[in-house]
């Protein structure tokens, strides 16, 4: 398929769509290949069944080092099914079979440097994607990925924390493209109990300093998680371990999984409702 | 950050965003207090009376004699704790001490790391975390110990390969969420910058050591100096000494494992190819697609699929040369110095012995003055070394 027969939304038509409905954006993640190929894609098209504005979609790295264990094991079960860089792409063109909806890569870098990085943005934009996150990718080694990304049309994303001085954060906000994506928590990705304020109050603050979109990710594990992040004025949530948890329990009995997760995803929807 | 850490194109910061302010912190106080006279003044008393610097540079006659060579052997398996690891925690752990940190984390593999980072602990009244692989954990049970002993607690990482490199990739998460307050003690020259610069400069100290007992013994430079090379610190601080010294032949020596050829090798610079791994751009053993493989080797501390950024630098533009030893090769040259020099070498150093066994033997490099640098001592490997040999203890 050439890039152009591919119907792709962008970001910024999303963000506007769910805006006039006044909701904010679902983006599930899931890792390629977990539990294996053919299992992976009946739940991506579930989280499109079910109210996903968007997808998030990671790209197994045996090291991790950014995520916590329940990613490393989806990463794992994805590896040990045969997943390779090639069939994720593979993965992606099969999802631009049946939506249209955004698709943002989560990788490491290592994997992007491997294919070549000129490479991986082409295949990447021929693939269907719309943007591309490498979680161990500072601004200040992401150049030879931005000429990429800019060569291809594919967006670079990147990450702003707690951490960020407001000084970084307008620096990163120059160089990112599509939404600035706003690490929730001191901490790898994981579900967790509670959303701390600081969250609500780091998306205020990186509002005043970035006109980029804001979607949320790492700790979002429930529908009132999600109605915080919106309400408090991100265009956006992503939520991974704590689906990727059903996947983890459900390992023995698909048909179960796929409607825990179809019924979980129009819950975390519902919640993108702005009240 | 103020510099880029990069050694030619190698290094450099590949971290999550998270860590990038406790990065730039770092360097910023390591920049300050490297040149600081206090803090050296601190340091240095400790590495004197704590850690028992200076180390000798010792003339091994016996082998010498057996290989037609002078060999040099540089004393680090005499420090406290039984290798040059100390150097590098001693000098970090002040760091953290300076910049107010509250509690130390580390990586271990075999333990050495782990132990001179709990010994520190102690000394300085800084609650230590290691983190060691759960694999690692049950091999190296008097390590742990040991660990313990000193007061530090002792995490099993259960992930992964449950070896060094998850123990490395699970430091990291705990860092991740804990900058404000942690100290994340590397221990050896890898890593995000401002690592692989900051152990250099504090094991650069074999280096110097090396270069002034060598010119009052012999009056000139050495031929060749051999270190082992794991993730590189104790190569990379004896290499220190000498790099501008064009004359000096430097060479790294990897764990070869069953040997280079097969799956089952540690020889990241020999074997390896260019990536990145826990933070830097360097070489690493990995697949087609950028999976990182299993490394193997009979030494713990060279059990490792990547290395330190600056060996990269050093292998590509030809100032250091890079070659392994086996298993087999390892083993003995470990038996070889015990029974010629009464000095029992851990396996990591005894890969370095085996090497210059082998250099000797070239009829080339006979009458040569050959600085071995000794980074540990083999009191670790007993058991393993008697399973090895068939002896039962």
């Amino acid at each position: 398929m050439s890039p152009r027969e591919i119907e792709v939304e962008s970001y910024d038509e999303m963000f506007q769509r769910v805006k006039n409905k006044k909701e904010g954006a679902f983006i599930p993640f899931i890792v390629a290949g977990d539990p294996d190929f053919e299992t992976s894609l009946e739940i991506v098209k579930a989280y499109v069944g079910n109210g996903a504005d968007g997808l998030e979609i990671g790209f197994a790295f045996s090291d991790p080092v950014a995520d916590g264990p329940t990613v490393q094991s989806a990463d794992l079960r994805a590896l040990n099914s045969g997943i390779t860089t090639q069939k994720g792409f593979e993965f992606i063109r099969k999802i631009r079979e049946f939506t249209s909806i955004p698709i943002g890569l989560l990788v490491y870098y290592n994997l992007i440097y491997q294919m070549g990085v000129d490479e991986f943005y082409k295949t990447a934009k021929e693939s269907g994607v719309n943007a591309i996150l490498a979680a161990d990718l500072p601004p200040e080694e992401a150049q030879d990925a931005v000429v990429a990304s800019e060569k291809y049309g594919v967006q670079q994303i990147f990450m702003v924390a707690q951490t960020t001085s407001n000084e970084r954060l307008e620096k990163i906000s120059k160089m990112c493209n599509g939404f600035l994506y706003v690490v929730a928590v001191m901490g790898v990705t994981g579900a967790r109990k509670d959303l701390k304020i600081s969250t609500v109050e780091l998306v205020e603050r990186v509002k005043t300093h970035s006109d980029l979109p804001i979607v949320v990710g790492f700790g979002i594990s429930k529908p009132e998680h999600v109605q915080n992040v919106i309400n408090s004025g991100a265009d956006g949530a992503i939520v991974a371990s704590a689906i990727l948890d059903l996947i983890t329990e459900n390992l023995q009995d698909k048909e179960v999984m796929l409607d825990k997760i179809s019924s979980f995803c129009h819950e975390l929807k519902t919640a993108t409702i702005k009240q | 950050m103020i510099t880029d850490g990069k050694f030619g194109k190698y290094g450099g910061i590949f971290v999550p965003e998270l860590l990038m302010p406790a990065l730039e912190e770092l360097e910023k106080a390591f920049l300050k207090y490297k040149d600081d006279k206090k803090f050296n003044e601190e340091l240095d008393y400790y590495l004197r009376e704590f850690a028992g610097r200076p180390t000798t540079l010792y003339y091994a006659k016996n082998l010498s004699e057996k290989l037609g060579c002078k060999i040099y052997l540089k004393r680090e398996d005499m420090l406290h704790t039984g290798a040059h690891k100390i150097n590098n925690t001693l000098g970090q752990g002040l760091l953290a001490k300076y910049m107010g940190k509250k509690r130390i984390i580390a990586e271990t593999g075999a333990g050495q790391h782990g132990i001179a980072t709990a010994v520190i602990g102690s000394l300085l009244d800084l609650p230590v975390d290691v983190y060691m692989g759960a694999e690692d954990v049950e091999r190296q049970k008097l390590n742990v110990f040991r660990m313990e002993l000193s007061g530090a607690r002792v995490l099993p990482v259960e992930n992964g390969s449950k070896t060094l490199k998850d123990a490395i990739n699970d430091a990291f998460r705990d860092w991740v969420a804990t900058v404000d307050t942690t100290y994340y003690l590397i221990g050896s020259t890898m890593g995000p910058h401002p690592y692989p610069t900051m152990v250099k400069h504090f094991q650069s100290i074999i280096g110097r050591e090396t270069k002034k007992e060598i010119l009052q013994k012999e009056g000139k430079l050495p031929d060749t100096v051999i270190a082992c090379v794991g993730g590189g610190s104790n190569s990379m601080g004896i290499f220190s000494g000498f790099l501008d010294d064009e004359e000096v032949e430097l060479i790294g020596v990897e764990g070869g494992g069953d040997g280079v050829e097969t799956d089952r090798t540690g020889a990241t610079l020999c074997k390896g190819t260019e990536g990145v791994l826990h933070g830097s751009f360097s070489f690493i053993l990995q697949n087609y697609d950028g999976q990182i493989s299993e490394a193997h080797s009979v030494s713990a501390g060279l059990d490792y699929p990547g290395v330190g950024p600056e060996h990269a630098y050093l292998k590509v533009t030809g100032r250091a040369k890079y070659d392994a030893i086996t298993n087999k090769e390892a083993l003995e040259g470990f038996e070889m110095l015990s029974k010629y020099e009464g000095i029992i070498p851990a396996l990591e150093s005894s890969h370095a012995v085996a090497y210059a066994v082998k250099y000797a033997k070239i009829p080339e490099n006979k009458g040569k003055t050959i600085v071995i640098n000794l980074s540990g001592r083999g009191d670790k490997d007993m058991f393993l070394v008697a399973r090895e040999m068939g002896v039962e203890v």
